[in-house]
């Protein structure tokens, strides 16, 4: 038995795809914490942006439950807009952002709008786009995280709020977007890598295994050539999580 | 000049509501959201609104639970912190208690278009949502392509609320309100209006806001009515006055899950409570903290 939830090894992993220097959206719950993480270990020079207005180099004293806390407004070394940080965003100043979502499909496209029947009288109605949209449009680099089983990963989602890589290579350029798309799908189970507008298995958790990955998975996953299992979070980043997060209140929630 | 814009909630939500109307409310996103606004207009027993904003939290659940709303003009419906919002959900999957219509935003598209409001443009193009089915399903964009560069781009249209209500820390008699804090698209809100409502933690001198009036979101000139309502924003928070009560999102999260649970929730809170005064009253000692 591993001591290690699912969430905190999205966290481990989500962190490790914030490079030093970068300007990253953050977006809310898990990433909160990998930009944490990030900072404390290999990257004590990014930048994090909140959609609402504020940008940060210093993470919050204390847990988020939203990016409007006041902890995250205090000691922020920015307060403007929100058209502010979204006109950086699409000026491609920022390089990666973080989004979930309800559903994904194998290239990357993301629903969090609605399941189901037509849009006015869905079977589910989902909360929607937020920032996430925007970010999936218009960030250089996407990083999607999610719970995983076949509901969530389907061959096709019914409604693309953020895109991915829409049908595949060359797509986002023939709709006029102008860069990006998602890098990597993390999830409750594994690791996807984007290649060539599609998702490629490059790890799955210890806590899972390579036939549950495919068993939860609604269309058959391409695999990396050395598809392995993903490597355990180090002890100083699990302080780091279980420091920030001690109640598991994002990291240990039942998905 | 003087104390003519200076009045009670009740009296605001009377004097400058009507049914049918468009309200863009809950502008600053996470924080500063007018809840105590909000449940007047349920109290008050307002219809067929149209609710404009990026991300209210809550507030918007409250208002369609409640039977208040005609059409939802946003971002994202839901509780932040804690997952869907289930009067959001059963308005738009059954019809309950009345069926609403969506008009799909992402939060730059929101923005953009009460910036252009706000300036008197027609739209703003913005590369943002190419690709993406909310275009489709809101409607009223278009695609067209730039005239100077060739590229594609999406036409926002201006949207032109009736109303749009701030919460802030102070503001003086003529509604020069101040927020501290993210802003969220509450500057492009407010002037997008036609008329805006201000509450305020705290109504001030005019010199206390004058001195500094570049902290100024909107010019009194906008502004119809002045509230001072202490703690306007709970659960929100209030940056310097108050931090956001998580628990209080939470409880609201596991009390509404059915229609029953809602409608207890909202006589409990709302309904059987006659003003802000007297929910305070019923939140201590819990509150503040």
């Amino acid at each position: 038995m591993i001591d290690v939830s699912a969430g905190e090894l999205m966290v481990a992993q989500a962190a490790r795809e914030i490079r030093d220097g970068e300007k990253v959206f953050v977006g809310m719950r898990l990433p909160l914490i990998a930009f944490v993480v990030a900072k404390r270990t290999h990257a004590p020079n990014a930048v994090g942006l909140f959609e609402l207005g504020l940008v940060r180099d210093e993470p919050a004293a204390e847990l988020l439950y939203t990016m409007g806390d006041t902890a995250n407004v205090d000691g922020a070394m920015w307060c403007g807009p929100m058209l502010d940080v979204m006109g950086m965003l699409q000026r491609g100043d920022v390089e990666a952002g973080f989004i979930g979502g309800a559903e994904v499909d194998r290239h990357g496209n993301l629903n969090t709008t609605a399941i189901g029947g037509e849009r006015q009288r869905p079977a589910v109605a989902l909360p929607g786009s937020g920032g996430g949209a925007d970010i999936a449009s218009l960030a250089k680099r996407l990083i999607v995280i999610m719970p995983h089983d076949r509901r969530r990963l389907v061959e096709r989602v019914s409604f693309i709020t953020s895109p991915g890589y829409g049908d595949g290579p060359g797509w986002r350029e023939r709709v006029g977007l102008p860069r990006g798309g998602p890098s990597v799908l993390i999830t409750t189970l594994g690791v996807f890598r984007f290649v060539d507008g599609e998702a490629v298995l490059e790890t799955y958790h210890p806590t899972a295994s390579l036939d549950e990955v495919r068993a939860s998975t609604g269309w058959e996953p391409k695999l990396a050539r050395d598809v392995r299992a993903t490597e355990l979070p180090s002890g100083e980043v699990l302080d780091i999580i279980r420091g920030y997060d001690p109640k598991g209140f994002w990291t240990r929630r039942e998905t | 000049m003087g104390t003519a814009k200076r009045t009670t909630l009740a009296d605001a939500v009377a004097r400058f509501t009507r049914d049918g109307m468009s309200i863009a409310i809950g502008l600053a996103l996470e924080p500063a959201i007018p809840f105590a606004f909000a449940h007047e207009l349920i109290r008050q027993r307002r219809r067929d609104l149209e609710l404009i904003g990026p991300i209210s939290d809550v507030l918007f659940d409250q208002l369609i639970g409640a039977g208040c709303v005609r059409r939802v003009t946003a971002a994202w419906v839901g509780n932040v912190s804690a997952g869907l919002g289930h009067c959001y959900r059963r308005a738009l999957e059954q019809g309950v208690p009345r069926r609403i219509e969506v008009r799909d935003h992402s939060n730059f598209t929101i923005a953009q278009a009460l910036l252009a409001g706000a300036i008197g443009a027609p739209f703003i193009p913005t590369r943002t949502l190419l690709g993406s089915d909310i275009p489709r399903a809101n409607g009223t964009f278009r695609e067209s392509v730039s005239p100077f560069d060739g590229t594609t781009v999406l036409l926002v249209p201006a949207v032109l609320p009736d109303l749009a209500v701030i919460a802030c820390q102070r503001a003086d008699e003529e509604g020069n309100a101040q927020l501290v804090g993210p802003w969220g698209i509450s500057r492009e809100g407010a002037l997008a209006a036609r008329e805006v409502v201000v509450l305020a933690e705290r109504v001030v001198p005019r010199r206390e806001i004058s001195s500094a009036p570049n902290l100024t979101l909107v010019p009194g000139t906008k502004v119809v009515a002045v509230v001072e309502e202490p703690f306007a924003c709970h659960p929100s928070p209030l940056q310097g006055a108050y931090p956001r009560d998580h628990e209080f999102f939470h409880e609201y999260h596991r009390a509404t899950r059915t229609r029953e649970g809602f409608d207890a929730w909202l006589a409990d809170w709302v309904t059987a409570v006659p003003d802000r005064a007297a929910y305070l009253a019923k939140l201590a000692p819990r509150w503040p903290p």
